[in-house]
């Protein structure tokens, strides 16, 4: 790649701009961290103070303590493994389908779907509801589950489609000679050969079930059920003064997605820019 | 001789079992989407003619759930209707536009790219119940860290999200934190410009600002549509911020069209009336994609078709 040679004026200011971009885009990150650890005393400060000193790591116990929030860490986990492997395995197969299977009325069925993308939520959230509320009742995590096993939503699969078209044709005709089933062909060939896409839509599957707060707002109201999103909201409510302990429940929040997006960034990336590509 | 035979009979056998296990293998989306989308769509349009509460059985009434919107007897109807148009018409262009000077910003081969790029994208990855958490202590007027920064500077101070004059435009600057998704798809875009439009311009004498009005902007005319339609969409269904931080105050200055839908769904529990809601709501958004999509014949430029 050629080196385009910049005036340094030009670099320096840029990197300014970069650096200074980072600060304020970390600021409220940092800000929640530093409140997090922070005395109650101390908090308050004019001017601020940006160390805590001395750090309280009770803050997070004590945030524990009020509501019961590894109660409802594992009602999330429940839904998220629930929600993530249904929407990974039938993206995966729905995805092949479509990507790699020629049968009629493939393509119009393809775009039916991708159409449904556009549809704005909040249109099907009623019917939806109350078709939930006849079939199972109120309370149950089904109606955050069982959705995803329905082909993991519109975008992951045109996520694993585009994905499943890049791979050579005379893949599947090998297997095919070979004696392999269609499903053989996905479950021994394709399927392998697609990990990195079927990394990407289980990311992107985590953030969403993860970030949901409408859905569990929703359909879950005895707070035993609560996810951490609802649990947190709550939390406001309860504690507004208590600026520490509110700031605790955020981190333990926000902590998984970071940690996640920091381990798979590359993933992030090109499912991201994958989506923009239809365009 | 029995090759080809063999080999006809299986393709003829071959041509079936494909299109039987098409049409198996995409069954669950294709039920996914009768089920969850166009039967809750056809659902939704016909409850709207109708008085469902939950606790009554239901009746037909005609156009009375749409009139009753229009008519502005229900005024809080047109209040989330300008809260929301208020909201879109500031949040999309200014979040676009960050996520266009990020993505510039990054466009060349900077040392760190990789960290610059995740720093921008890390809050987009925030839970939003997280980031209105901390935006609620961030803007609070009295001890909220913005306020003490302003005041260190000795600028004026805001009341932020709660004043109704401020509240919409603080909650459209916030935007700018989790536009990261936006920047990304701008600087893919960016990246798929051909080196050669530039030094094009080169050669011709053309400056930074010519390279930016001549090459950058036609070409990324494409990818600022998709961003302008995905923005306007997810812009006007805008919830859980104004839910969690506001909840539509104060004064109904913050009343998203969603939480107005959500509160006579879910608290007065009118599901007919919030079915004509969301039509209303649904047709809004076709029509203005629709203007969109037409418009773009003038000012989106797509390689291929001179």
């Amino acid at each position: 790649m050629a080196v385009k040679r910049k005036p340094r004026i030009h670099l320096i200011l840029l990197y300014l701009v970069l650096v200074f971009g980072s600060a304020v885009y970390l600021l409220p990150l940092v800000w929640m961290i530093r409140s997090a650890l922070m005395d109650a005393s101390q908090i308050f400060i004019v001017p601020p103070v940006w160390i805590p000193d001395p750090i309280r790591f009770g803050n997070f116990s004590k945030a524990l303590g009020t509501l019961p929030f590894d109660r409802y860490f594992v009602n999330t986990m429940i839904i998220v493994i629930g929600n993530v492997t249904g929407a990974v395995l039938t993206s995966a197969i729905c995805g092949y389908s479509f990507a790699r299977l020629r049968w009629p009325g493939r393509d119009f069925f393809f775009a039916l779907l991708m159409s449904g993308m556009m549809l704005p939520y909040a249109v099907t959230l009623i019917p939806t509801f109350l078709g939930w509320r006849t079939v199972v009742g109120p309370n149950t995590y089904l109606p955050l589950i069982v959705p995803a096993w329905f082909g993991g939503g519109a975008f992951n699969i045109f996520l694993v489609r585009q994905f499943m078209r890049t791979i050579p044709k005379s893949m599947d005709e090998a297997a095919l000679v070979d004696g392999a089933g269609y499903f053989q062909i996905f479950r021994y060939v394709i399927f392998p050969l697609s990990r990195s896409v079927v990394i990407v839509v289980a990311l992107f599957q985590f953030m969403a079930v993860w970030n949901d707060f409408l859905g569990p707002l929703i359909y879950v109201n005895k707070e035993s059920m609560y996810t951490l999103a609802l649990g947190l909201q709550q939390f406001i409510g309860y504690y507004t003064a208590q600026w520490e302990l509110l700031m605790a429940a955020a981190t333990m929040i926000v902590i998984p997605p970071i940690v996640l997006f920091a381990v798979g960034q590359n993933y992030f990336v090109r499912g991201i820019v994958m989506s923009g590509l239809k365009g | 001789m029995r090759q080809v035979a063999a080999s006809g009979v299986r393709k003829g056998f071959r041509i079936g079992k494909e299109t039987v296990y098409g049409y198996v293998m995409a069954a669950p989306a294709i039920l996914g989407f009768f089920i969850f989308t166009l039967g809750p769509l056809i659902a939704s349009l016909i409850l709207s003619f109708t008085d469902y509460s939950i606790t009554n059985d239901f009746r037909f009434i005609g156009v009375s759930n749409y009139k009753r919107l229009f008519s502005g007897e229900d005024s809080f109807f047109y209040k989330a209707l300008s809260v929301t148009f208020y909201y879109v018409a500031l949040a999309v262009p200014i979040s676009l536009t960050a996520a266009f000077i990020m993505a510039m910003l990054l466009k060349n081969n900077v040392k760190g790219r990789a960290f610059f790029r995740s720093v921008f994208y890390l809050p987009s990855v925030v839970p939003v119940v997280a980031t209105s958490t901390i935006f609620i202590w961030l803007l609070n007027p009295d001890i909220g860290l913005l306020n003490q920064i302003l005041r260190f500077l000795h600028l004026p101070t805001s009341m932020w999200i709660y004043d109704e004059k401020t509240v919409i435009p603080t909650m459209a600057f916030m935007t700018v934190w989790t536009t990261g998704g936006t920047m990304l798809i701008f600087l893919a875009g960016l990246e798929s410009i051909p080196e050669q439009y530039y030094e094009a311009v080169e050669i011709d004498g053309g400056r930074l600002w010519h390279k930016l009005t001549a090459v950058t902007l036609p070409m990324m005319t494409p990818t600022i549509f998709f961003n302008l339609i995905m923005g306007i969409i997810t812009g006007f269904q805008s919830f859980s911020e104004a839910y969690i931080m506001t909840e539509g105050g104060p004064n109904n200055a913050s009343l998203f069209y969603v939480l107005y839908l959500y509160r006579e769904a879910f608290t007065h529990l009118r599901m007919g009336a919030a079915c004509a809601i969301a039509w209303v709501l649904f047709v809004i958004i076709m029509i203005l994609s629709a203007l969109i999509f037409r418009s773009s014949r003038t000012w989106v430029y797509y390689e291929g078709d001179k």
